[in-house]
């Protein structure tokens, strides 16, 4: 392009630019109808629970392919709590539908909800999921109780009738019949619905077993604090909190062979072949054992529904049922074959009837 | 100086071909010679981890362009799709389509229909996504009832993965993905040359799904490209107005240094901050629709905005001021002379840096987690209205799933997404190579 050149191309960049001025005023304009527009959203909007996203997609998709008059919903993830928070935003179109989570939702959140204006509340419990301990596929296998979980990872324990600091450091210490490797546990980080989990029916168990919580309580701790210190988990290194997803727990233990993970029943039933499963108090997790109440670390999951958008948003009240269908949430169905513990029969026909009545919280 | 030249030591030093003078020469030619060691280490290091990251990922990602697939002779029997003669959407929509291929499935795989276990195993080798691929094709062409044809099936994500070598067929059944019957049903087809892989053109044309052998990147695409055009839209003729004005037109005071700082800072915002700022403003008070591919591009446009104007106000002060006031010169207004001659010549400039700005845009996942752009979502979106997700989300979503199957097509996204942003690098240097005029 020479200096006679840039007088050519000149008009042709003036046009040029006008048109793109023109163009963003469009944009912006169209921004400001948008805005209007959003008022009528015709897909359901899902958050909360990375446990429950995989199950709550494949019922978005299924449903999508079933009801042709509704679209596939939309869902997000990022964790039980994360959910909750955005579905106590308020109510309207710009707000959330559904939560999902892997917990139930707490007394401190339902008050958060009323605040905003959410008050009719639908809570749906679809199913169980185990959390299950495995190590590497090439590794022993394991058979914990819930005692060896606390001896390792409590930051402090009872040796000779006293509490001192932690001194264990390899499994073997723990457990005689281990294997003597260093205490590597990779354990789901805090904001996840798994950790309370964990820490309840595993670490407190523990503690009670150990005789750890008595020897607190006798030391002068009322009730409540003792079994608040049985949670603690140590800060030495030893328990390493994993804030991501299990692919990544998995990564760990692929690096560190010698190291324990916790994952979802279903995680590992996908991933077979790279992790060996431990028993815990001498039952191996399965669909079958965590139905049945025998495997002892399992958790109901839930979704939660805003009342007020049922009929606003189109489709909401067909989701929820679909969800709990016998086709989808039931013993043959997609949720259950990727690992999805289902409801007992009696159980799953009480929540479905709730769903179809619109049964509220705390009604 | 006088004492210096008289200590004949030091004069002997200073002359030239002095052997202390050598070894000087020596010593810097020495220190060039390592440091331009050291600048080839470093691009051998760079390089090295290039090729690596590169191996990585087209070696577990090639796989995802093909997919395992079934050629099954599939008899589109009245009597299952339609049995009371409609055919109106709804009734196809229902239909028992699984039944019809899996009937064709049963034939040539011979299993026992009558054993519950058994008719279970042969189930799991179809993937649950054919239903909707035997439904588009008769929805498309409804002459296809009562016919029977070989069809192209997609097998189930676990079959495909065994296939492309990922799951390991030494251990244990209990712990393997396939069962040893539908190893064997599985080997014999792939002799009859009735299940092979093929290029994946779902990678493509499908959207999110939970099951790996189903999912595919157009949703994305779809996303990132509504994104892209409206930063385009909106970031270039912005930033290049404001470019124009600070750089031509602006006096130059306290006032516009402390925006050109901020517009500095602005560029050095960690992106999240953005996205904090999108729900904010564009969601929350707005009321624009979540996950919606133009709240994305809005954030992404305050993101791009501080690049473009940093970048254009670059190439404008690079046109140098002779051609400004030659303008002036014979009678050009200030106007005609930035729009006429100056602008012209920095447009390769602002072009280049407005394609940078867009590849940086195109990349970027953590703005987009706080306006619901993370999300599954299952239809194609029309409008930039409907919900959508971008490419480096859909990689992330990707990368925590549980499904084998996943792992590749992680990679095999990475792959798209790196092909987008050569594509747009290579613009970028074809603009400036092309149109560049140098002074």
């Amino acid at each position: 392009m020479s200096t006679t050149g840039a007088k050519a191309p000149s008009g042709k960049v003036i046009k040029m630019i006008k048109r793109s001025f023109l163009m963003a005023t469009v944009a912006i304009a169209s921004l400001a109808a948008a805005g209007t527009a959003a008022q009528a959203r015709d897909q359901i909007q899902v958050a909360g629970s990375s446990t429950v996203l995989p199950y709550a997609q494949i019922v978005a998709e299924e449903f999508g392919k079933t009801y042709s008059n509704f679209k596939s919903p939309v869902v997000e993830s990022g964790g039980s709590s994360a959910g909750l928070k955005q579905f106590c935003q308020g109510v309207g179109a710009e707000t959330i539908d559904v939560a999902n989570a892997s917990r139930k939702i707490k007394e401190s959140e339902v008050k958060a909800c009323a605040e905003a204006g959410v008050k009719d509340i639908i809570e749906v419990k679809f199913g169980y999921d185990g959390i299950v301990f495995a190590s590497d596929a090439k590794a022993d296998s394991f058979a914990f109780e819930p005692k060896d979980w606390f001896l390792a990872l409590a930051p402090q324990i009872v040796v000779d009738g006293k509490l001192v600091d932690n001194p264990n450091k390899t499994w073997k210490d723990v457990n005689p019949n281990f294997p003597a490797w260093e205490i590597a546990a990779y354990i789901p980080g805090e904001k996840h619905g798994t950790r309370e989990v964990f820490e309840e029916k595993v670490l407190e168990a523990g503690c009670e077993a150990s005789g750890t919580m008595e020897a607190m309580i006798a030391g002068g701790m009322d009730k409540k604090a003792a079994g608040k210190a049985c949670m603690q988990v140590r800060k030495d290194g030893k328990a390493v909190d994993i804030d991501g997803d299990y692919t990544e727990t998995l990564a760990r233990l692929a690096s560190n062979p010698q190291g324990i993970g916790v994952f979802g029943l279903s995680f590992y039933e996908n991933n077979t072949d790279k992790l060996k499963v431990a028993t815990m108090s001498g039952v191996s997790p399965s669909v079958e054992t965590v139905a049945s109440g025998e495997y002892p670390v399992s958790r109901p999951l839930f979704f939660y529904i805003k009342k007020a958008h049922i009929g606003v948003i189109p489709g909401l009240k067909e989701y929820a049922e679909f969800f709990v269908s016998e086709k989808m949430a039931g013993e043959d169905g997609p949720l259950a074959a990727y690992g999805l513990v289902p409801l007992p029969a009696n159980e799953a026909e009480e929540v479905q009837n709730a769903v179809k009545n619109e049964t509220t919280m705390g009604m | 100086m006088a004492d210096i030249t008289a200590d004949p030591a030091r004069t002997r030093a200073r002359a030239w071909n002095s052997d202390e003078a050598r070894a000087r020469t020596r010593k810097r030619y020495a220190a060039e010679r390592r440091f331009r060691m050291y600048g080839i280490a470093a691009l051998c290091f760079a390089t090295a981890f290039l090729v690596i990251l590169f191996t990585t990922i087209i070696g577990t990602g090639w796989t995802a362009f093909l997919q395992s697939k079934f050629l099954l002779n599939v008899t589109f029997a009245e009597d299952v799709i339609a049995p009371d003669g409609k055919r109106d959407e709804q009734t196809l929509r229902l239909a028992n389509w699984d039944k019809i291929a899996r009937t064709a499935l049963y034939q040539v795989i011979g299993a026992n229909e009558a054993d519950r276990k058994e008719r279970k195993d042969a189930n799991e080798l179809l993937s649950r996504g054919i239903d909707v691929q035997l439904r588009d094709m008769v929805l498309a062409s409804p002459d296809l009832i009562g016919q029977t044809k070989p069809v192209w099936l997609l097998a189930q994500g676990n079959v495909d993965a065994l296939l492309k070598g990922a799951i390991d067929r030494d251990i244990p059944e209990d712990r393997r993905q396939l069962n040893n019957r539908q190893l064997a049903w599985v080997d014999a087809a792939v002799d009859k040359g009735i299940l092979a892989k093929k290029f994946n053109t779902g990678l493509f044309t499908f959207g999110a799904s939970s099951q790996p052998e189903t999912a595919g990147l157009l949703v994305a695409i779809v996303g990132s490209f509504f994104m892209m055009l409206t930063v385009a839209l909106l970031a270039v003729p912005i930033g290049v107005a404001a470019a124009i004005y600070l750089e031509e037109f602006a006096p130059k005071n306290r006032w516009t240094d402390l925006i050109e700082v901020n517009i500095n800072n602005l560029a050095a915002v960690p992106s999240i901050v953005f996205g904090l700022l999108g729900l904010a403003v564009f969601i929350s008070f707005m009321g624009l629709p979540r996950s919606a591919s133009l709240v994305g591009g809005l954030v992404l446009t305050l993101m791009t905005l501080p690049t473009v104007i940093i970048a254009s106000r670059a190439a404008l002060t690079a046109v140098p001021p002779s051609i400004r006031e030659g303008a002036l010169g014979v009678g050009a207004s200030k106007m005609q002379a930035v729009f006429h001659h100056v602008l012209p010549l920095a447009l390769p400039g602002i072009m280049t840096g407005t394609i940078l700005g867009l590849v940086q845009a195109l990349g970027e996942t953590a703005p987009l987690l706080m306006i619901g752009l993370v999300a599954f979502v299952v239809d194609v979106p029309s409008t930039p209205l409907e919900p959508a997700t971008a490419l480096p989300v859909q990689i992330y979503m990707w990368a925590s799933s549980a499904e084998r199957g996943f792992v590749e097509r992680t990679a095999g996204a990475t792959i798209v997404l790196l092909g987008f942003l050569f594509i747009m690098n290579a613009l970028a240097v074809f603009l400036r190579r092309r149109f560049e005029r140098r002074w």
